[in-house]
């Protein structure tokens, strides 16, 4: 019984956003539901899926758009990896997978899709010929690398393209050189940034124009954003983002005492302004590092917290130009409530007026009138002009529980896991 | 003697069986001593049960003065009181502690002698050899004699086997003063862990003796060589590090040899290099699951092979 309620539990999945390089458009994911506003437009988009295996049947875990903003990549639980071309908004290939996925990535120069899945092998979809506007229809995945039996939690191509990063859920963050051929897989492993002490939860890549290597911030079950060099594989520096946001006065739960520390559930990079965005389980509202590229180091800048309602983000997104941060609140799926599949959507703006210095407050939250695209883009992307917030709440609280069953080691105390030990046949004939 | 050693089982099958059992001897294949029972039901097949007893060593002999887990003549421990399963389950989740990195590994317990004092984290020597699913132990005891100047650890995931070689190099270190300091035994799981032990490079040479074969197709994801996983390995080795794998199972050996051989990182060493190293005579006649092959005069199966770089 006990079984079954976390089967459910597991299942259910966050809200997830991506926001067009340029912000020609935005497009969130609510369990099955892919849902795209055109901005350009000012209109939402009506997909077209014309494959053999039409639309997504189960929970979406990833949506990433390509950095030339061609395409848009989907996939989650029903083992199909969309690619949306971003001009005629139709699915122009579906990629079958193994496993459920777990994670996606697509290269810069856009030559490549990569995908992980829950058993931790990381493939890859070779987009040679999509250029012509051939049919993708035979597209075939080859494994390249596999972290051993381990969930996949987040993946990332390098800016400069040579590496493939990947995060799991055993502390671990991989950097594997990039092959040139990928049908011979990725042999060669650059280094292991090893430091984190739970899951890897989050991964992104913090650059400017006079550092256009960047360096990687990752976020973790154990409350921290950490700060990398992935040549060598060494931990620059540890933020405790968890702790700080809670000794300056931020509640991170909702009263209980809770026995493990608020999970980093993102970052997102806003390259405008070398500011890393990060969402943590409980706080309503966004925490804004500063990432120092020549010194190497991170810290807390500010804390955006949003006034007059609960709404704790578990996905955000950014464009490479624009000023705005978007977020999204919300589940697949919430257990005793018909509100099926709602997620709420808000933007924070004002980055460009923030100077890595100054540290003045300038990014505000945005009223839901003078969101870009306005009620309209509301409606289509949460699924109603207005969500009710405790069902934010609720959404909160599922996903956090899921993310705990998913991601966090059972802990069994020392008599129980000598209980079930004693069915063993070697243990029967010692007494 | 199956009335004897297993009244209770047998009893408690009685009470199972309404249906008919059928009941199959079958010799286990990796070790003679171990009769293996096996038990089908051939009826009612709506669960199919399955079971599979193991036969331990009589009760009789418990009896012995002081400790009696250890040889009163060669006051080393003695095996058959750290018995445990065969196998275990390399992908279910470890309870046991892992460090963060290479740095977090605390030299001054593996070898105390060598690193008294457990503050330094930046060590002049480190680990060079790694024995992956060291078992018993015999090749590092071995090792350990034949280059004295360099650290080697055995990593096992059966916690009683480990807490056997770990009592095997304490006793081995009073018997045998100033010996046996640069061993030791981790209990791990190296298919999940080796990089949290070991820096990229910092490995001459890495075993892979008598490694369980996982027969089945479905369960080929658990064998401990595997294309994906010797990535993890070429990066623990330098370049030019040595990994030796051997086996008695015809099927694993060719395994072996064409994840070695198909991987850009690893080339095969030659014949005339494998006569010349030492080491290579170890694999079959210094581990226990060698010795026992050797006995029933049983054929092994070898794949020596080198880190190199790939050619671009």
């Amino acid at each position: 019984m006990e079984d079954g309620e976390q089967n459910k539990e597991l299942e259910v999945a966050p809200a997830l956003i991506a926001v067009h390089p340029t912000q020609d458009s935005v497009a969130v994911a609510v369990g099955s539901d892919l849902r795209v506003f055109n901005l350009k437009t000012g209109c939402p988009v009506q997909l077209v899926d014309d494959t053999a295996e039409p639309f997504h049947r189960d929970s979406i875990r990833a949506v990433c758009y390509g950095s030339n903003g061609k395409l848009l990549v989907t996939a989650g639980d029903d083992k199909l990896v969309k690619i949306w071309h971003t001009d005629g908004w139709s699915c122009i290939c579906t990629v079958l997978s193994e496993k459920r996925v777990s994670a996606v990535a697509i290269s810069n120069d856009g030559l490549f899709i990569s995908f992980a899945d829950k058993f931790g092998v990381v493939w890859v979809v070779d987009l040679d010929g999509f250029h012509d506007h051939q049919s993708l229809a035979s597209k075939k995945a080859v494994p390249i690398l596999a972290h051993y039996c381990s969930i996949i939690t987040s993946l990332e191509f390098s800016p400069d393209g040579r590496f493939i990063i990947s995060a799991d859920r055993d502390f671990k963050i991989r950097v594997t050189v990039f092959p040139k051929e990928t049908s011979d897989g990725a042999h060669e492993i650059q280094s292991f940034c090893l430091g984190h002490t739970e899951f890897v939860s989050c991964l992104a890549f913090v650059w400017d124009s006079d550092n256009p290597d960047g360096l990687l911030v990752s976020g973790s079950g154990d409350s921290t954003v950490r700060l990398w060099d992935i040549t060598s594989g060494s931990l620059l520096d540890t933020c405790e983002v968890g702790a700080e946001a809670g000794s300056q006065g931020f509640q991170l739960s909702n009263g209980k005492e809770d026995e493990c520390c608020p999970a980093i559930t993102d970052l997102c990079a806003i390259p405008i302004c070398s500011l890393v965005a990060v969402v943590i389980q409980g706080l309503s509202g966004v925490v804004l590092l500063s990432c120092n590229l020549s010194d190497k180091t991170l810290s807390i800048t500010q804390v955006i917290s949003i006034k007059g309602e609960a709404f704790i983000p578990t996905s955000m997104g950014t464009s490479s130009s624009s000023d705005e941060l978007w977020m999204v609140a919300g589940v697949s799926s919430l257990q005793g409530s018909n509100s099926n599949s709602l997620a709420r959507v808000k933007a924070i703006s004002g980055f460009i007026k923030m100077k890595p210095d100054s540290g003045e407050v300038v990014a505000t939250v945005l009223e839901d009138k003078d969101i870009p695209g306005g009620m309209q883009l509301l409606e289509k992307l949460q699924g109603s002009a207005e969500i009710k917030e405790e069902v934010v709440l609720a959404a909160a609280e599922t996903l956090k529980t899921a993310m705990r069953n998913l991601l966090i080691k059972k802990q069994y105390s020392v008599e129980k896991r000598e209980f079930r030990k004693r069915g063993r046949n070697d243990r029967k004939t010692k007494h | 003697m199956l009335a004897s050693a297993h009244y209770e089982t047998l009893h408690h099958l009685q009470g199972l069986s309404q249906n008919s059992y059928n009941f199959l001897w079958g010799k286990s294949a990796r070790n003679s001593k171990v009769s293996t029972l096996k038990l089908i039901k051939l009826s009612n097949s709506g669960d199919g049960r399955r079971l599979r007893l193991r036969f331990g060593p009589g009760r009789k002999m418990l009896k012995n003065e002081t400790n009696p887990h250890f040889s009163k003549t060669t006051r080393l421990p003695r095996k058959r009181f750290y018995r445990a399963r065969a196998h275990s389950n390399p992908l279910s989740d470890s309870h046991f502690p892992v460090p963060i990195s290479p740095c977090h590994v605390d030299y001054s317990l593996h070898y105390p002698q060598l690193f008294p004092s457990s503050d330094q984290t930046v060590h002049s020597k480190k680990i060079q050899f790694a024995d992956i699913g060291c078992g018993f132990g015999g090749l590092l005891i071995s090792l350990s004699t034949l280059f004295p100047d360099t650290l080697m650890i055995g990593m096992e995931l059966r916690d009683k086997v480990t807490e056997y070689v770990k009592e095997r190099i304490l006793a081995l270190r009073v018997e045998n003063p100033g010996q046996y300091q640069n061993v030791s035994v981790v209990r791990t799981n190296s298919m999940k862990y080796i990089p949290n032990y070991f820096e990229k490079g910092q490995l001459s040479k890495m075993f892979f003796l008598f490694p369980d074969p996982h027969f089945k197709e479905k369960n080929h994801r658990r064998r401990v060589i595997s294309p994906h996983l010797l990535d993890e390995y070429a990066y623990a080795l330098c370049t030019g590090g040595i990994i030796y794998t051997i086996t008695d199972v015809e099927e694993l050996g060719e395994w072996m040899k064409a994840c070695l051989e198909g991987h850009p990182m690893f080339e095969a060493l030659r014949d005339e290099e494998l006569e010349a190293d030492p080491v290579v005579k170890l694999l079959s006649s210094a581990t226990e699951e060698g010795q026992k092959v050797a006995r029933n005069g049983g054929q092994t199966f070898q794949a020596v092979y080198r880190r190199v770089v790939p050619s671009l």
